[in-house]
């Protein structure tokens, strides 16, 4: 029996769970896809918003300021990376300039610290590569930049080090209520729970459904992204915005924390919740928009691209509550942007609510708030590198040559818990083959360390999901006569 | 660590670079290669057709790199395997891992580089669809089938006429599996012409040119691809497309020098070729740094690696002992009419001994045509070629006699094709 079961592992699944853990109770996490961090969690600006573009009074607004303050703290328990770049929002017209004086007293009705509308001098002064046309735009000092999917895995790490069980490969296809809860079908597991989170960021509404009235219904919309090689890393310093249209927030350029150039989101949808197809219409319409802040980008040095469905509803603002007669029921729902900067506070607000409702909480006096380090052999110094090779000589291997990843960094991951057991589990834990050769020369040597670590047969390591195996068997035995 | 000379790549070029500069005298010289045995590249092509040119007969991969690994042994020249150079600066100090030596610099009075080239990927081609798993860069393919003995797939596309892609489109065959078609962008193919008639002629695989991948279908693992027929644009033509029903899509759109070591080194690079600019001795913008193979310009064979590197090693030496004159009025080399780039990018006239070798890539497909080199408007060297594609790279060799007609002082070195019928 678990107190409290969250059902999806994102990032608001998973920072729920470390918030829960840092009390006595005996907290489940399940997802139904075969790593944390699989769904829209993944694919994402990665951006820390300051905060001004929430309508204040909203759940969106309170939680995305909150959430912001949390992250220099959470990022710093956590080992992950995070950089406060600060962010523009650029005008191109006077239009867009009252709409910068709009945002500047939202933000400022938000709480948003340290707002600033700079001349077009001034913008250009700190972003050269910026497009001339630029009239001037909204700076927001706190907004910042982090690896998205290195955060969840990380909270699903904390939390599991302090004692919250993950269940993974568990689609959760029932839920019924009991006595004192719920029982849900999970996979292969049936789990009885006093208390039910659900998390499911696209597929919040059909478990939902499972066991109470429907009230909401996501609409996932589809943005596409480029990302672009290393050598772009330095384009620009700060996260820099169009002109916001009816559309959201619109196409962005920025630098990734991992030192790459991202440009992206464009809009697309409501869309089927597993299409993450990206197009040839979106690949031209990265490009004609990116054009617009950033003219001569080299564009040709893009690397990948992909695909990220966010979980809308027509509201627009996050779901957070109990449905009609389900007192221990919550439902942590239409989680869109800015989902990521409000997670933590999000989690806070949860845990709140889950307190109220039982009354009290006891504090785990155990918890421990730090990661053990992740070692990063490359970012290491000289001396810090030789340390590591004398304690492990797996860190003087190195596997994937495009980012200088060691099999000692990723035998590491691999044994962590919520640990890597994939190719992309891999890749999106330490940036083996995340580089330009997009694990080109990597995956035969990933695969084969994932096997040897896992102790299964190397046909049986897939890139991510179930069926994504990349090889199907031995090639033909040489002839006897050869042998 | 020092040492005279460092070559960084156990490559075909490395190995020929290391062998020729210890044959030209230098006795302190350390291959450094990341993998877990030498030759680079060549041993996993089990296929024969290497060697031609140098060895007159006809090898597979790892046996032509065979006989440069025993020579280096041999010579008892020094190398050290999966060894990760992390680092080279303009000084020639080098910052290189492995398990067993941890982390350590070295000194070099010259340095090699020879590091070879990646594949062009997806991503760098943006062909649009799902993330499903079963896209392969064909040299990755290549390493699964013939280093590691898996298998990568049942039923192939294979889109880019490139040689690996070529060459896997009959190793796949031979394991079993169907290859639907290979499809190209262009109107003429990306890899040699014999690989063409061996690899897919004889099984009965379509090439179709001017064609191209829209869209990767598949969940999870690929179960369809969209191929569409291109304008003259390269633009999909809507209407003519077609689905194929697989499990694998392999791609072969293109290699890339890889030169992130040359960057930091602050080597000069050619935007052109994506590989150092290099003078006639294969020297580098950074004087005593070298650069040989395809971390210069992609080959199509490697034989011609050979030669290059041959040509870096000696002057290496040379560099090492004193020998070689730095450069101070070169003769830059220009590429005209019909021609993509020319190798090397600029020449000192007294470091050429005897011969000099003008490599370089013609941008479309001709027939009967003239390769020209002029210098100052007066023509050096006409050449007649009967057929000329970008697949194949071109070489002239200049001897005493033309070098002689080329002056002195700051001289453009042109070459043209004319006669021009494109197709």
């Amino acid at each position: 029996m678990y107190d409290v079961t969250i059902i999806g592992a994102g990032i608001v699944g998973t920072s729920i769970a470390r918030e829960l853990a840092k009390y006595e109770l005996k907290t489940a996490l399940v997802d139904k896809e075969n790593d944390v961090s699989n769904g829209t969690t993944k694919a994402n600006s990665a951006i820390v918003h300051a905060g001004f573009d929430c309508k204040p009074g909203t759940v969106k607004a309170e939680t995305n300021v909150k959430g912001n303050a949390l992250y220099e703290q959470l990022c710093k328990e956590l080992d992950v990376p995070f950089k406060k770049i600060g962010s523009f929002v650029t005008a191109f017209n006077e239009q867009d300039l009252a709409h910068l004086k709009f945002l500047k007293r939202q933000g400022e009705a938000n709480g948003v610290a340290g707002l600033e509308i700079l001349s077009r001098d001034e913008v250009l002064n700190r972003e050269a590569n910026l497009s001339r046309e630029v009239l001037a735009a909204l700076y927001a000092p706190t907004a910042g930049i982090v690896g998205s999917f290195e955060l969840a895995i990380a909270l699903a790490e904390n939390a599991a080090d302090n004692g919250v069980d993950i269940h993974l490969n568990s689609p959760v296809t029932a839920i019924e209520k009991t006595a004192h809860g719920y029982r849900l079908t999970a996979g292969e597991n049936i789990i009885e729970s006093r208390y039910v989170i659900n998390c499911a960021g696209l597929y919040a509404d059909k478990i939902n459904n499972l066991v109470n009235e429907p009230y909401f219904e996501i609409l996932p919309f589809a943005g596409e992204y480029n990302l672009f090689d290393r050598s772009t890393g330095d384009y620009l310093n700060t996260i820099v915005f169009q002109p916001p249209s009816d559309k959201g927030k619109g196409v962005v350029a920025l630098p990734t924390v991992e030192g790459n150039f991202l440009i992206g989101p464009t809009s697309e949808g409501p869309k089927e919740r597993d299409d993450v197809k990206t197009t040839s219409k979106g690949i031209q319409e990265l490009r004609e928009k990116g054009m617009k802040v950033v003219p001569d980008f080299p564009f040709h040095k893009v690397i990948t691209s992909f695909t990220g469905l966010r979980a809308k509803t027509p509201d627009n603002d996050f779901i957070i509550d109990k449905p009609a007669g389900s007192p221990r029921f919550i439902n942590v729902a239409a989680i869109d942007s800015p989902g990521l900067t409000a997670a933590p506070a999000i989690a806070e607000k949860v845990v709140q609510m889950v307190k109220d409702s039982h009354g009290f909480l006891v504090e785990n006096v155990d918890f421990i708030p730090f990661r053990r380090p992740v070692n990063r052999f490359i970012e290491a110094p000289a001396e810090e590198k030789a340390k590591l090779i004398n304690y492990d000589p797996r860190y003087g291997r190195i596997i994937c040559r495009c980012e200088n990843i060691t099999e000692g960094d990723i035998v590491d991951m691999i044994h962590r818990n919520a640990g890597a057991e994939t190719i992309d589990g891999v890749k999106r834990r330490v940036r083996a083959g995340a580089g330009r050769c997009q694990g080109g020369f990597c995956a035969p040597r990933v695969m084969e360390i994932l096997a040897r670590e896992m102790n299964v047969d190397i046909t049986s390591i897939v890139k991510d999901k179930k069926e994504s195996y990349l090889l199907t068997g031995e090639t033909k035995a040489p002839a006897k006569e050869f042998v | 660590m020092n040492y005279d000379l460092v070559v960084i790549g156990g490559g075909p070029a490395g190995l020929a670079a290391a062998i020729e500069a210890r044959e030209n005298g230098v006795e302190s010289i350390l291959v450094l290669e990341r993998d877990r045995e030498l030759g680079g590249i060549l041993q996993q092509c089990i296929h024969n057709g290497f060697g031609l040119h140098t060895f007159k007969e006809e090898l597979t991969g790892p046996e032509y790199a065979e006989r440069f690994i025993r020579k280096l042994k041999d010579l008892s020249i020094e190398y050290k395997l999966d060894t990760m150079v992390l680092d080279v600066t303009e000084d020639k100090l080098i910052s290189a891992v492995n398990t067993l030596d941890g982390f350590f610099q070295i000194k070099a009075k010259a340095v090699v580089l020879a590091m070879g080239c990646l594949e062009r990927t997806r991503g760098a081609i943006n062909i649009p669809g799902t993330r499903a798993s079963g896209v392969y860069t064909a040299g990755t393919a290549q390493r699964f089938v013939n280093m590691e003995g898996y298998m990568v797939g049942k039923d192939v596309v294979i889109v880019g006429s490139g040689d690996i892609g070529l060459v896997m489109a009959r190793r796949m065959t031979l394991e079993g599996a169907n290859v639907h078609a290979v499809v190209e962008l262009m109107p003429y193919s990306g890899g040699l012409a014999r690989n063409i008639v061996q690899c897919l002629n004889g099984y009965d695989i379509p090439l179709l040119l001017s064609h191209t991948v829209t869209e990767v279908r598949g969940e999870e693992r690929v179960e369809e691809v969209v191929i569409a027929k291109v304008d003259e644009d390269k633009r999909p033509i809507p209407g003519t497309e077609q689905v194929i029903a697989c499990d694998t899509l392999l791609l072969s759109v293109g290699l890339i020098p890889e030169n992130e070591l040359s960057k930091k080194a602050s080597v000069e690079i050619n935007p052109l070729t994506g590989g150092p600019v290099v003078n006639e001795s294969m020297e580098t913008s950074v004087p005593g740094i070298f650069a040989c193979g395809n971390v210069v310009h992609v080959h199509d064979l490697v034989d011609w690696v050979t030669e290059e590197s041959c040509r870096a090693g000696k002057h290496a030496a040379k560099y090492v002992k004193g020998e070689l004159s730095a450069s101070d009025e070169p003769i830059r080399t220009e590429a005209e009419n019909g021609v993509r780039y020319i190798v090397p990018h600029h020449i000192q006239k007294d470091n050429i001994d005897g011969k000099l070798t003008l490599m370089f890539r013609v941008d479309n497909v001709y027939e009967n045509a003239r390769i020209v080199i002029k210098n100052n408007g007066e023509t050096i060297k006409s050449v007649k070629k009967r057929h000329l594609a970008p697949a194949e790279m071109e070489s002239v060799k200049l001897k005493a006699k033309d070098l002689e007609k080329i002056q002195d002082g700051t001289l453009t070195v042109n070459v043209t094709v004319e006669e021009v019928v494109a197709q």
